[in-house]
Formats: structure tokens, C-alpha cells, sequence
């Protein structure tokens, strides 16, 4: 049973460091075994498109955020996180387990996408209401509105939305 | 001998797969690619891949710690 048939469709909706990485590597995954993908970048999807990303996350109202320090899983208390500068030490943490870790930062996961012509679609309403431009996107995505994802959506067999 | 090795040691999903696939382009038609990997996932899912894509899975095995997969690129 071949993959040629069936293609997929991802709508990206958040752009914290740890939601970026769902859509990045079902993509490029599904890219890699034979899937025609198109990912549809709205909201704060729409900065992974930047041209230098700077991804950060927080701690704050994230239950389930726990890591692993010193042999054991650690949560952040939600009033620590109101401290300056705690997101960025966070995002830095994340960040550098990852490298330790072998996990492929999000930039190198999109080059991938682009390189494995995932076709990448910038909602045109986000880019207006947040006064981006296609300038400060990298090459490669178009722009589009929801009928644009709604024609690819009736066409692909796998449709997420992230 | 694979015609083609694939270090994929120290690298987590997706890597394994998304580079398999880039050095499978370079490997002839029914030629074999060897791939060296780590991350203990890779072994669904380089069988899932191979399913996928109609490539074979020849072998696979496992050696203290790293998993070591022979796949044959299909037919042209």
C-alpha cells in the first residue's frame, strides 16, 4: 500500500518553541514518506515563518511542564514565572537540552519542510492584523486565506490542526 | 557492503528518517543504504517507512546501544 495516495494538511496556530514542534515534524516526516503536505501558518503560527525565529516558552499556566532536573521531573511554580527574565532562562534551558539530546532545532526542521516542498501557506488576515510582510518570512511560503486552506483541506485525507 | 552509510547516531526523531531519505536519493535503484542510529524509536519507524515508501527493511539489529538497519530502495 503506497503513500502516493494520500496527502495531509496542517494548520498552525501556535509559535512557542514547544508548539512549533508538532506541525515541523509531522511534515517533514510525513514529507519524507511520500505525503504531499501543506502547512497553513495563522495566528501565532505565523512568526515560525520569520526570517530569524527566537523561539521562546513559558512555564506560566502549564501544568504538565515538567523537566528533568537533577533525576527528577520539576515543574516551574506559576508565581515564579511572573520573575524577568524567567521565560528567556526557560526557553535557553529547553534550548540547550534539546542540542544535548539530538533533537533537530526548528530551524533546520523547516529548511527540511522547504527542501522536501512541503507547501507553506501564510494566512493573508494574521499577516495584515499583526503587520507582517512577506519580507520578513523566509522564501518559499505564499499567501492565502481560508478558502485557500478549506480547498486544500477537502482534498487532503489527513487534516490537523495545531 | 551497503552501497551507502547513513550515521545516524546521537540524532533524535525525525532525523533518522528525514535524512535516511535524503541519501537513499543517492543510492541506485535496489541498491542498499545502511543506517547507524541511537534513538530506540527509529526501529517502528524505519519500519513504518519502509511500509510507506515500498522500500525494503533487509535487516535489523541492534548492537550495545545502536540500532543498525539495511534497507533496499525499491524497483525504479
Amino acid at each position: 500500500m503506497s503513500a502516493e495516495e494520500k496527502s495531509m494538511s496542517i494548520i498552525v496556530t501556535k509559535g512557542s518553541l514547544d508548539w512549533a514542534y508538532p506541525p515541523f515534524i509531522l511534515a517533514t516526516t510525513a514529507a519524507a514518506m511520500g505525503v504531499p503536505v501543506t502547512m497553513f501558518f495563522t495566528f501565532y503560527g505565523l512568526p515560525l515563518l520569520l526570517k530569524d525565529l527566537n523561539l521562546q516558552l513559558t512555564a506560566a499556566g502549564n501544568p504538565a511542564m515538567k523537566m528533568p532536573m537533577m533525576g527528577a521531573h520539576m515543574g516551574l511554580p506559576n508565581i515564579l514565572t511572573a520573575i524577568p527574565g524567567i521565560d528567556a532562562a526557560c526557553s535557553k534551558m529547553m534550548k540547550n537540552l534539546m542540542n544535548k539530546k539530538g533533537v533537530a532545532p526548528i530551524e533546520d526542521l523547516r529548511e527540511l519542510a522547504v527542501e522536501a516542498e512541503v507547501r507553506l501557506i501564510a494566512c493573508q488576515m494574521t499577516m495584515d492584523l499583526f503587520e507582517y510582510s512577506l519580507d520578513d518570512m523566509i522564501e518559499g511560503p505564499e499567501l492565502g486565506g481560508a478558502a485557500t486552506y478549506i480547498e486544500v483541506a477537502t482534498q487532503s485525507d489527513i487534516n490537523l490542526f495545531i | 557492503m551497503a552501497d551507502q552509510t547513513l550515521d545516524a547516531k546521537g540524532l533524535n526523531c525525525p532525523l533518522p528518517i528525514l535524512k535516511a531519505r535524503k541519501a537513499l536519493k543517492d543510492v541506485p535503484a535496489e541498491g542498499t543504504l545502511e543506517i547507524l542510529a541511537t534513538d530506540p524509536g527509529s526501529v517502528a519507524d524505519f519500519e513504518a517507512f519502509c511500509r510507506q515508501t515500498g522500500n525494503e527493511l533487509m535487516e535489523h539489529s541492534e548492537d550495545g546501544g545502536t540500532y543498525r538497519f539495511l534497507i533496499r530502495k525499491k524497483a525504479a
